[in-house]
């Protein structure tokens, strides 16, 4: 298959709780009603996607010790709404963010495998980490992971996970009903898997799923991350940046592989995507300026600049300039719950302060210039070239479209990019398989093997 | 594609007709139920039925009409709960365990002849509500070794695609072998909850206790946003109000949650909790915790014995909810004359090489039959059955078919679907956060 060819992965990801979901729209709808997660998944699965996400919440977000109201919150249980979603589709992958550090890999293991089974082949696990203490704070397990020692704890889940899903034969259930066999091993399920994170050992009491394993995401962008993907998932959520940027990534990641015996299909690139479409480039332009207003209003902005000033600005004039005092670079962060995305704070505060008084711009102003610009911003057809040229110099294998609204934001793209890609054979016009393996020309998950035999004391 | 393609969703069954067995008297005359009052229900008893596998006899996956393959497809259980809803029940519980099935308590065996394995059960609960417009979904969640924060959101998240239709059966884990499967902790070896309790043991009354907790957390979660919290003030730039959202700040032995739940306000505000109760130990906690009880009387005497017990635990605990709506548990294998129900109960008894044991009382005979038992043990206090389906899905079609139908005839159960919430349905007003400003 040539460049040319290569076939596009396109998946939709419900809009977060952050501040490029616009709730102020008239067309911004319920992020809880289950009707939102209902039309968004269905016009993906009608626009051919390969597959569904959704993101998981542990804590509501907080700023200088309060709960921050400015963004979309409130969110619903994220392996609930991808089993109740399994019932209004039919084909389209469902994707959920499930952290390692307040989980246990036994429990975590039961539910993919059966959202695995109630989907009939279509679940998907990202893998994220969780560190500190503030989240920490909704759970048993508590306290927290000092950061260095998450991807430790990580690889061991997900190794333990696997185990778990192995723990059944491919073949185990015979339900014969004459003979009286109904699974062909008395060992179905068993698993012993002592480690340094984990030492627990039994019966798992979920049949292989149907995929053998669901997929594997992991989104980290560290070193220590692609690693983590090149040796364990089959997709990676990146960021999106320039198409140079996206190819350095590519090959960094996907030249990783080989080490692991893998190719480079066995890896998905898949970054997170936002988009603004119209008419003509001029239409889409506007809408773009018109839809950052809405994502970064005036307590926004105060909000944002916060964040790297670590002070209580609340008293500045969005409209107004800069403050002239400095960040204070001696107290701990201000915001909890969220990963600063701002980099060093005096670094930062300097290049603002560089870039407000070179245009003139106003807090408000200098923070929708530096916060996330669209992905794709043009008509359809602009779109659709850009995507398909991403995908053919391999800066990605695909992208996660985010839209700023819902549940109707994917409406448009759905309606008119993806057409385009299909008349150029880029994109499926129909399922083919009906896994979400198949779906990411995903090999076949490893196969148990040779499961051990636990001999000794565990039965009487 | 339509939403809900695979079945009945808020249209009920796409005929324009609300959700259930249409309502028609003995004479296949359709009857209108127009403006019923509570007064006209007053006999009337609740109806719900426990799912598990192929049925609660260890042998009824190899029954003719059994579907063993399966067990393990969104299929089969949107097909039970369609059923069941088609029969108008009130609810459906779904059992689930940590660890696998095993002839034996609190040791795995090496069986191959039994079902073993089984889904989660709170997302097949999800799996089978867009698919369903009425009846109460209610999976079993373990409440040992589990985040109640993680639970609860799950719950709440059941309500919303349900429609405020969920609830959730209480359960502890007293098995060494679910605790070296979690990693956790460890509990005394090999002690089954019933040879725990009768040794007097504190550490089930521990797991009470923690189940308790538990409840409490998740309850305090479902409150911690107003109804109102969501806001959109554009004005302001604020989506939720700040004061709204309420910290739950428990601390207890067993863990500690600051809330705010992730999760708003649930539809039904607080789903109904309910839990299997045998022993002292487990009637606290239900008369603690829960909104319904089910419980395992062997004859009208206990049966009122049982009542009378629960009402004292309520006093002891100083309840201040409503009542606990009381329901028995019974196994049943229903035929069409008691002769054809006992040749069936000893094949399958035959095929599993023992008589079948259960905790609760095991009813082998006709609809008829039932329905009588079921009169007198209401005039003994219970407000309800739970009934425990020896083969799956011939008995449950007999609940559906014959019980439903005796007991619509004798006025003692409903023809239609009158309440859209769990809640309502059993008599429970919705109420407000606990911490609302009125």
């Amino acid at each position: 298959m040539t460049d040319q060819a290569r076939q596009i992965h396109l998946a939709a990801h419900f809009p977060g709780v952050n501040n490029t979901t616009v709730w102020s729209d008239p067309d911004a709808g319920s992020h809880i009603d289950f009707s939102s997660f209902v039309r968004l998944a269905q016009t993906a699965e009608r626009a051919k996607f390969d597959f569904f996400f959704l993101a998981e919440g542990l804590r509501l977000r907080e700023q200088r010790g309060k709960i921050h109201d400015l963004d979309v919150v409130g969110r619903p249980d994220t392996f609930t709404v991808l089993a109740a979603l399994a019932a209004v589709t039919e084909h389209i992958g469902l994707s959920g963010t499930i952290n390692s550090t307040f989980n246990e890999p036994y429990e975590v293991a039961r539910q993919f495998a059966s959202l695995d089974h109630l989907s009939a082949g279509r679940a998907a696990w990202n893998v994220v980490t969780s560190w500190d203490a503030f989240t920490g704070e909704n759970f048993r397990r508590g306290g927290f992971l000092a950061q260095e020692d998450r991807y430790d704890r990580a690889k061991e889940f997900l190794a333990t996970v696997r185990e778990l899903w192995d723990s059944w034969g491919e073949n185990a259930l015979v339900a014969d009903k004459e003979s009286g066999r109904f699974i062909d091993d008395p060992d179905e399920g068993d698993f012993a898997h002592h480690g340094s994170q984990f030492d627990i050992s039994g019966r798992f009491n979920v049949p292989r799923p149907p995929q053998g394993h669901p997929v594997i995401f992991q989104a980290g962008d560290s070193d220590q991350g692609r690693e983590f993907a090149a040796a364990d998932a089959d997709c990676i959520f990146s960021r999106h940046g320039t198409i140079e940027a996206g190819q350095h990534f590519y090959q960094d990641v996907k030249g990783r592989l080989a080490r692991y015996g893998r190719s480079p299909e066995d890896l998905k690139i898949l970054p997170a995507a936002t988009f603004v479409l119209g008419d003509t480039e001029a239409e889409a332009a506007e809408r773009a300026v018109t839809i950052r207003r809405q994502q970064v209003s005036g307590p926004t902005a105060i909000l944002f600049l916060e964040q790297v000033w670590n002070r209580d600005l609340s008293a500045y004039d969005p409209d107004g300039t800069l403050p002239a005092v400095d960040p204070d670079l001696t107290n701990p962060s201000i915001a909890q719950g969220r990963v600063s995305a701002f980099g060093d704070r005096a670094e930062t505060a300097a290049k603002w302060r560089e870039l407000a008084a070179a245009k003139s711009l106003s807090i408000r102003e200098l923070m929708m210039e530096v916060t996330g610009r669209p992905s794709f911003v043009g008509t359809p057809l602009h779109v659709a070239n850009q995507i398909e040229k991403a995908v053919a110099v391999r800066a990605a294998d695909g992208f996660i479209l985010v839209p700023h609204v819902t549940p109707g934001g994917l409406d448009e793209f759905a309606d008119t990019v993806v057409p385009i890609l299909q008349e150029r054979d880029r994109f499926r016009s129909e399922y083919e398989g009906a896994t979400l393996r198949e779906h990411l020309g995903l090999g076949p998950a490893r196969s148990p093997g040779k499961r051990r035999r636990l001999v000794g004391a565990r039965r009487v | 594609m339509a939403v809900g393609f695979e079945g009945p969703s808020a249209a009920g069954d796409g005929t324009g007709h609300p959700p259930g067995r249409p309502p028609v008297d003995k004479n296949g005359r359709s009857e209108v139920m127009a403006n019923t009052s509570r007064r006209e229900h007053s006999g009337h008893v609740h109806l719900a039925v426990a799912l598990d596998g192929a049925g609660w006899h260890p042998a009824a996956w190899r029954e003719p009409s059994a579907r063993p393959r399966d067990l393990f497809t969104a299929r089969y259980w949107v097909d039970l709960v369609h059923e069941c809803e088609w029969g108008l029940l009130d609810f459906v519980t779904i059992e689930d365990s940590m660890g696998m099935q095993s002839s034996r308590r609190g040791i795995l065996d090496d069986k191959t002849d039994q079902v073993r394995g089984r889904l989660d059960a709170v997302l097949t609960a999800a799996r089978v509500a867009p698919s369903t417009s009425a009846i109460g979904l209610v999976p079993v969640a373990t409440t040992t070794h589990t985040e109640p924060f993680h639970v609860s959101k799950s719950l709440a998240t059941l309500d919303f695609v349900s429609r405020g239709r969920a609830g959730v059966q209480v359960r502890v884990s007293a098995s060494e072998l679910d605790a070296r499967q979690f990693g956790r902790r460890t509990l005394a070896e090999s002690h089954s909850t019933a040879a725990v309790v009768s040794q007097n043991i504190d550490s089930v009354s521990d797991l009470f206790d923690e189940a308790a907790d538990f409840v409490e957390v998740s309850r305090r979660l479902w409150d911690s946003w107003d109804d109102d919290a969501e806001i959109r003030d554009v004005a302001t730039g604020r989506f939720v109000d700040r004061d709204r959202l309420h910290y739950i700040d428990f601390e207890g032995r067993w863990f500690s949650v600051k809330g705010p739940s992730i999760t708003p306000r649930p539809p039904q505000g607080q789903p109904v909790v309910t839990a299997l109760a045998h022993v002292p130990v487990a009637f606290r906690l239900a008369a603690r915790s829960a909104d319904a009880v089910f419980t395992t009387p062997t004859d009208a005497a206990s049966a009122r014995d049982i009542v009378t017990t629960i009402r004292r635990h309520e006093s002891d605990v100083s309840r201040l909810d409503p009542p606990l709506k009381i329901f028995a548990d019974l196994v049943v294998f229903l035929d069409e004359d008691d002769e054809k129900a006992a040749l069936r109960k000893d094949r399958l008894d035959e095929a599993l090489g023992r008589p079948f044991r259960s905790d609760a009382d095991v009813f082998v005979g006709t609809a008829g039959d039932l329905a009588d038992l079921m009169a007198e043990w209401q005039s003994a206090g219970i407000e309800g059955f739970r009934l425990r389906p020896g083969a799956i899905p011939h008995d449950i079609e007999a609940v559906t078919h014959d019980l439903v139908g005796v007991l619509q005839d004798r006025s003692r159960f409903r023809h239609h679907y009158e309440h859209s919430t769990l809640r309502a349905r059993l008599g429970l007003s919705r109420p407000a956060s606990r911490y609302a400003h009125t």
